[in-house]
Formats: C-alpha cells, structure tokens, sequence
C-alpha cells in the first residue's frame, strides 16, 4: 500500500503563506505557553520559585499579596490569576539557597487568613533525578489482607450471634481458611442462616447437622486481594498529604504492585519516618484478655494458646506477654477519627472515636467485663491493657504507651487515614540527594547546550543560509518540545534530558534530507523554486516512514517503560512530532517568504554550493 | 560548502561480500562475548544495593572498605571510585531480606569515621523486581521489532522489513558485544539506549529504503545492484551528515554529562556508529540477498495502479451516473 504516492507536484508554494502563518501561530503559542504555564525548568534555572494556589470561591488577590509581603523571602513575588479567578500563580525569584525549606508548608502558613484554599503545584515536576527525593515500589503482602478478612468474620459472627441471643459453641478460625462454629439449639437453625446470609456476603455456608463451616468464594478472595491493593494506594497517598509533603506520587503498578515517590525530600531523617509512616499497617484491634489463663502465659506455647481460642502478644516497648482472645472485640475499620491529645501525666496519647455500630460494640462489651482487662492492639502489639472500670459509652477510646510527640503524631495520621488490609513491603527503593540533582542539571544543560551549537555551527558552515533556516526549525523545535512538556505536566528526568539532546541532533536530520533533495535538483540545473518544491514532496515520503518507525519505538517504549524510560520515550516521542512539524511545515513558510530575495548567482550563500557546479 | 558530491554511483554492491564477511564475523564475535563474559548486570537488573558517597576531600577507599567489613550485611561489599576520586560506589548483592531496614542512615553509621561525607544516591532493588525488569525490557524490545516489521511490510515490502529488521538485529548485537568488552554495567538507562538505537538504525535504514524504493520507479536500469548503487551512493551525504551531527551530541553528553551517563552516552556513540555502517553496506545487500526482484516489484505496482486506475473509473463512470 501507498499512502502518498506522487502524481503531479501539490502546490504547497501557492498555498505557503498559510503554512508560514500556521508556523508563526504555533511557534507564538509555543512561546505564549512557556511563558503563561510557566516552563518550570525556566524556574528552575533561573533559580526561582513557582505556586499555584486554589482558592474555595474567588482568590482575593490583594489579600495574598499584602500576607506575602510580610515575609522576608516571599516579598515582591508576582501574583497573577491563572485560568480561572479562583487559581492564582506565585512567582518568586528566590535564591536557591532558601529552597531547601517546604515552600509549600511556608506559603500555606503565610496565606492562611486569606481563604481556603489548596495548594495545587510547587515548581514543575522536576524528576526526581533531577531535583533529588525519594523513589519506592512496593509489594503488597495480599494473603495477609484475606486473613484479616476471615478474622473480621468470625468477629462479626460471634457479635451477631451474641446481639440475636443465639447459643453457639466452639467458634474458631482453621488453617484452611474455614470458619467453624457449633450451633447447640436446632431451633436456632434457620434464623442463624438467614443472619449469616443478610450480613456476610462472599461466602459459602455448609452444614453437618449442629457443625456449621463458612468460607470465602474463591471470586471474594480475588476481590480482597484487589482491594486490598486500591486501598493500600488511597491510604498510603492519604498518609502522605496528610504528612505535608508536595507533590507524592501513589500508583498502582502492574497487578500487585505501588509504586511511590516523594520528591523534594531531603534528609534520611525524613525518610526514615516516611517509610514507617507508609509501611504502618495500623492495624487496630480492641481484644479481651483472657483472664482465666492468662497467669500461666509465660509458659504457654502458641500452639497451646491457639487450642484455647487465644493469641500470645507482647508489649511495645516491655518483653511482657498478654494471653488475649484470638477474635476481637473490634478492629480499626470502625475507626472514625484519631487525634493526638495529652493525659494527665502531660504525656501525648491518640483519642480515637468509633462510628456508631463500633460506639454499641464497645459499649456491650464493656458493659459486660467489667473488671476485666482489654487490650489495645496495634499491628500485633499491645499498646496499653486497661481495667474496664465501668461500661464506656459514646465510643471514645485512648492510647497511651509512652510515645514522644511525633510518634504519636504519625501514629494518628496512620490511624486516620486507615488500616493497610495488608502489609506492604519495600521491594525497591531509589534515593536521590538534592546536590546530585544539582549537579546532573549542570551537567546535562552543559551538554545540551555544547551540542547545540556545534549543530547549529556546523548547518551554517555546510548549508550556508538553508542551515541557518534549518536552524531556526531547530530553536523552534526545541521550544515547542519544551512547551508541549509544560503543557501535559511531562517530568523531566535526566534521560528525559538526554532524550531532548538526542532530539536536537536527530531534528536537522529533517532539514538535512530536505536541503540534500534541494541541492541535487539545483545540480540538475533546475530554477529555485522549482527545485525547492520538489526537494520539499521528494524529502516528504522519506522523512515521514523513518520518523513513524522511530515513534513506534517511542510508543512500545511509553506503554512498556516505567519512570525514567518513559520520562525518555515520552521526551523522544514528542521530540519527533515536533521536528516533523517544525522541518516541514515551518521551514517551507521561510522558503517561500524569501524565495524572491534568493539571488540565483550567489547560490554558495544561500545553499552552500558552488556557482560552476550549476548550469 | 559540500563534501559529498555525487558525480557517479560508488560500485557498493560488488564489494557486499566482503561487508558482508566483516559484518558476520563481528558479530560473531560479539555473539561470543555476550555468551562467554555475559553483562555486567547492574542493580536494576540483578538485584541488590548501589550506595553513592561523596567525601569532602579523596575518599579514603581502604578505610571505608575496612568499615563496611565489620558489618556482616555488608561485608564483602564492592568499593569503586565513581567519577572523581571524591566519590565512591558501593554495591552488594544484599538480600531483599534485609530491604526492610535503612541502608543510607546504615551505611552513614558505619562510615562515619572515615570523614566528611554525603550520601547522594542510594538504589535498592529487590531480586523479584530485577527479574521483572529484566523479562519487560525483553518484551518491549520484541513488540517493537514485530510493530516495525508490519509498518515497514505495510509501506515498502516485505523483504524490505526483513532487511531492515536483520539490520536493526546486526546493529543492537553489536552494541550490545561493546558493553560487554567495555564491562558498562547494565541499568535501565542502557536499555533505553539500546532501544533507542533500535529507533536510530532503523531511521537510518529507512532513508535508504526510500530512496531505493524511489529507485525503482524512476531508474530504467532493472538491475537492483545498480539501483541500489545509485540510490545509497545519492544518500551517502545525508547519512553521513545526520549521523555526524548526532555523534557530536552524544560525544557532548559522554565528555560533559557526568558520570551518570556515561554509559548511556557509550551505548549511543557505539550504536551510530554501527547502525550509520549498517545502513550504507549492510541492509542493502540483504534486500539483494532475498531474492527481491526489480521487475516483480515493478509488476505489482503495475497491477496496483491499473486497479487504482480502474477504482477510478468506476468512480468517474458512478458519478457520471452510467452506472
């Protein structure tokens, strides 16, 4: 098949002005782009700062700048409306000394009193190669998520049967996964099936006269495990904005696994905190202790205790043990809020709050032992086991257990923003220091811009006055690179910079299969313009297959690469559009805007070859 | 200025053998190295740990080997200065067992005593996720090929896809034998590099074609060596020429990008340089090779543009309304 198959010249030189105005439109907006959307990278060299802000209703612009004003650094930044009149852009050109603070955080403080408002972006989305920060990919332990499920059935279980009043024996949770219980009242039958029916879906519920055994469907246990990766997802990016970070980003990557990454992070401190921020399962628990044992648990293997229905757990920060029942009372999923707070001693404790079906658990259950102990749990540690001293309605519970104030604030956050259904583990991690990022920025610009004027150098040498036309394709590529990247928030990494070098030297290439057509006509002896045309339709069908095999290339790249490869593929891809735009389109408008100008006898000045050559 | 001008068609074609050997016996060789040395696979495809360290002054590499060994995870660990002899590199094979903890603040611990230093990088991949890595940049290199195949079947023919596709093979085992010799450790970056070399080979390659497939339609002369002769020969400028401005690009990168890129830029410069041979003496031949015949090509045109001619008839006769 053949797409452009050539029959008589198009006449693209009647039709050029257009194309030269299309040229100029396109190349006014790339430039509009870059300086509206602010080409971040700009920023970055130039060593400022940029942030966009969203208010609730209109921003009230004088407002922000009078509270920016008041700081030091922020004073004099420009403030402009950006899009709509609820955005706002904050421009500053602060030095880069003073960027190792949290811009973000520092703008929120300063703008507080003028509105509710979001902070939306800080700076372009350097990569993280390039301004330094924190790369993860974690693997989720699924299994773990279908255990704690059978574990929250078996709890409700035993809460319905205990709210109906039905007598049931023997409740346990066995190694096949299987929920087993004993009914001892064959009156209680029917109703016990149609309970467990309306108020646990998923699962198959089999009968051997009195013995009953509940099961997952193999189709709940694929949508556990799923879920429990989306909201591994929601929760780890929920702890992290909590956690007053810029810009995390939290993906699924392929089926099992999340991708995280933090830019901007500086210090190993933070990290350290990070990662147990986000590996937290914050798996809460509210367990009985089982009294009538619990004397002989220094002695008692797990195996022992598992007979009797129980669990052995350890304190958090002492080596002593807790018998305490292996089904809780309740668990964190009907958790509502957790705040850091102070008891009377002044040390820092987290007051949760219970929903209303957890508030009526809790009370039952504390109306019920009282005198007894109940331990709170936290990811299979127990945190504090206090005496109930009387029933506790209204669903407000307390930890306590020796925190300092920033464990317990991380603490709070990993409870409010939920439990991990499952555990998550770090299979990778990638930490860039900010100087390093420095440092590639210096290095990489160094050799863009060396390679870009040897390019530009040598056109001018060759070609004459087509290399410096071809050249200014080349500076038009490179903006319009540079804003279709602004444009779609592409990150640019180091091979994303080395992908806008290569592009730059691949982009003449156009001009050069161009400017090689032009000057072989021009040795047929045909006129200028004449061999300018065919030169153009000659060069077409060449340039277009090599560049269309290049981008599927780029797009098997896009689709299959992850982070920096498709940083690379996504800079090469839209590098190759806009060469094939700016070396077709753009630079026949220049043709044929100064064709009447081209003298026929200078042609070593226009086309850098030699007068005798053409007859 | 001109350094290449056309005055008669260089005879390629009748010295194809001879490129042809030369061709086959680098690659050979380069088949053997893989085999026998293998890659230098670096952390992101084999698993393990890459700590970067820089020192205020000369990192003093034997005290910090000295202070790695007293830990049991880390003994054993491989020290290379990186760059400059302010920076070390530091890689074991730790298990994804011990992933868990925090090796920048643990390495820190353990070298404090050796100076003033930073951590500025630290990589850690699990060998689960090397492996991945490993199998998807297979993938993603095998969905390309077969996506170039088609496109190229689709516009030309398909022995030229095959030819090109040979071509682009010829080229990538080539690198891919440098960075063995040269022992550039494997990342994701060289993969990148390979894949775009993949992209550049077969640009290249294309131009080429082109101007074959041009050829064949204006050029009265049915012998395809001629033809092929002639349409390289009238290329050679511009092959050369693109070839040289992106070489000056990358040799940039290599000299004055960092470290950092060194292997990615070495992966480059090696791949222009063999796919711009390649495109000139090798993919060529290959067409010649497979049997491709002028006048078959040339009969297929002919009954495309009679069906072509005759759609339009149809038309014309449709609108005319005699039908």
């Amino acid at each position: 098949m053949e797409v452009f198959k050539y029959k008589k010249p198009l006449s693209l030189m009647a039709k050029s002005k257009r194309f030269g105005l299309l040229s100029i439109v396109v190349l006014l907006l790339s430039v509009g782009l870059i300086l509206t959307k602010g080409f971040n990278l700009g920023v970055d060299f130039a060593g400022g700062t940029l942030i966009q802000v969203k208010y609730a209703g209109e921003a009230p612009i004088e407002k922000i700048r009078d509270a920016l004003n008041t700081d030091k650094t922020y004073k004099g930044a420009s403030v402009t409306f950006f899009g709509s009149q609820e955005e706002v852009v904050i421009r500053t050109k602060m030095s880069s000394g003073v960027l190792g603070e949290d811009v973000g955080a520092k703008v929120s403080v300063l703008l507080k009193d003028t509105g509710t408002l979001e902070i939306r972006r800080v700076d372009m989305t350097l990569g993280l190669d390039l301004q330094g920060g924190l790369h993860m990919l974690l693997g989720i332990k699924s299994e773990v998520a279908i255990e704690s499920r059978i574990k929250s059935m078996a709890a409700t279980v035993k809460y319905l049967f205990d709210d109906e009043e039905i007598i049931f024996d023997d409740l346990r949770m066995n190694e096949d996964g299987t929920i087993t219980f004993e009914l001892l009242d064959a009156d209680d039958v029917t109703k016990a099936i149609a309970l467990l029916k309306k108020e646990i879906e998923g699962t198959v519920l089999s009968q051997k006269s009195l013995n009953f055994s509940l099961e997952m469907t193999e189709e709940e246990q694929i949508r556990t495990k799923q879920n429990a990766i989306g909201q591994a997802v929601d929760t780890i990016r929920n702890r992290l904005n909590e956690f007053g970070l810029a810009e995390p980003t939290v993906a699924k990557q392929g089926t099992d696994k999340i991708l995280v990454e933090v830019p901007g992070i500086k210090n190993r401190a933070d990290i350290e905190r990070l990662k147990k921020l986000i590996e937290r399962a914050a798996h809460l628990q509210l367990m009985a202790v089982d009294e009538d044992r619990i004397a002989r648990v220094n002695t008692m293997s797990a195996n022992e205790a598992k007979s009797f229905g129980d669990v052995i757990l350890t304190d958090v920060k002492t080596p002593e043990k807790y018998l305490v029942r292996a089904i809780p009372v309740l668990d964190g999923s009907m958790l509502t809020d957790a705040k850091v707070g102070f008891d009377e001693n002044n040390q820092p404790v987290i007051n949760f709050a219970l929903n209303g079906q957890g508030a009526k658990i809790f009370g039952d259950f504390t109306g019920k032992y009282v005198g007894k102990r109940m331990a709170v749990v936290l990811d299979n540690l127990v945190y504090s086991a206090p005496n109930i001293n009387e029933r506790i309605g209204g669903g407000h519970v307390q930890i306590s257990g020796n925190f300092t104030f920033g464990e317990a604030q991380d603490l709070a956050i990993a409870l409010r923003s939920g439990a991990l259904l499952a555990p998550v583990i770090i299979e990778s991690e990638r930490f860039i220091g900010p100087s390093l990022g420095a440092d590639s920025i210096k290095a990489s610009s160094l050799a863009l811009a060396l390679g870009f004027l040897l390019v530009v150098i040598f056109m001018v040498i060759y070609y004459g006055m087509a290399g410096v036309i071809a050249n200014v394709a080349l500076i038009g590529n490179l903006f319009l690179i540079l804003a279709i990247m602004s444009l779609v928030g592409a990150t640019l990494t180091l091979p994303g910079m080395a992908g806008i070098v290569l592009t730059v030297g691949m982009a003449v290439d156009a001009n050069v299969i161009i400017n090689e057509r032009i000057r072989e006509l021009l040795h047929q002896g045909k006129s200028i313009g004449k061999s300018i045309e065919d030169g153009y339709n000659n060069a077409f069908t060449a340039i277009f297959d090599a560049n269309v095999t290049t981008l599927i290339a780029a797009i098997v790249l896009v689709v299959y690469g992850t982070g920096a490869i498709k940083g690379f593929a996504i800079t090469m891809g839209i590098g190759i559009a806009a060469s094939m735009l700016t070396a077709i389109v753009g630079t026949h408008g220049i043709y044929q805007w100064i064709l009447p100008k081209i003298d026929k006898k200078k042609l070593n000045f226009w086309f850098g070859i030699k007068q005798e050559e053409t007859k | 200025m001109e350094v290449f001008k056309y005055k008669k068609p260089l005879s390629l074609m009748a010295k194809s053998k001879r490129f042809g050997l030369l061709s086959i016996v680098v690659l050979l060789l380069s088949v053997g190295l893989i085999l026998t040395k293998g890659f230098n696979l670096g952390v992101d495809f084999a698993g393990g740990t890459l700590i970067q360290v820089k020192y205020a002054g000369e990192a003093p590499i034997e005290k910090i080997r000295d202070a790695l060994n007293t830990d049991k995870t880390y003994k054993g660990a491989s020290v290379t200065f990186f760059g400059s002899q302010e920076e070390v590199v530091i890689r074991t094979k730790m298990s994804s067992g011990v992933l868990g903890e925090d090796v920048g603040a643990k390495v820190s611990v353990l070298l404090k005593d050796t100076g003033t230093l930073e951590i500025r990088r630290v990589d850690m991949i699990g060998a689960k996720v090397g492996s991945e890595l490993r199998t998807k940049g297979f993938d993603a290199m095998l969905i390309a090929i077969i996506g170039i195949l088609l496109y190229v079947s689709f516009r030309f023919e398909w022995r030229f896809a095959v030819a090109s596709v040979l071509a682009l093979i010829h080229d990538i085992t080539i690198a891919m034998g440098m960075i063995v010799l040269f022992s550039v450790e494997v990342n994701l970056d060289i993969l990148a590099a390979l894949l775009t070399i993949l992209g550049y080979s077969l640009n290249d390659t294309i131009i080429v074609f082109d101007r074959i497939r041009e050829g064949i339609r204006t050029i009265k002369n049915p012998d395809l060596s001629a033809i092929i002769d002639e349409s390289v020969t009238r290329t050679l400028s511009r092959t050369t020429l693109t070839s040289l401005t992106t070489f000056f690009v990358v040799l940039t990168l290599f000299i004055f990008g960092g470290e950092i890129i060194h292997g990615f830029a070495f992966t480059l410069l090696v791949g222009i340089v063999v796919g711009t041979y390649s495109s000139i003496f090798v993919a060529s031949p290959i067409l010649m090779w497979l049997g491709f015949s002028v006048s078959g090509f040339r009969e297929k045109e002919a009954i495309k543009l009679k069906r072509d001619k005759e759609k339009e008839k149809m038309r014309a006769m449709y609108e005319n309304g005699t039908m």
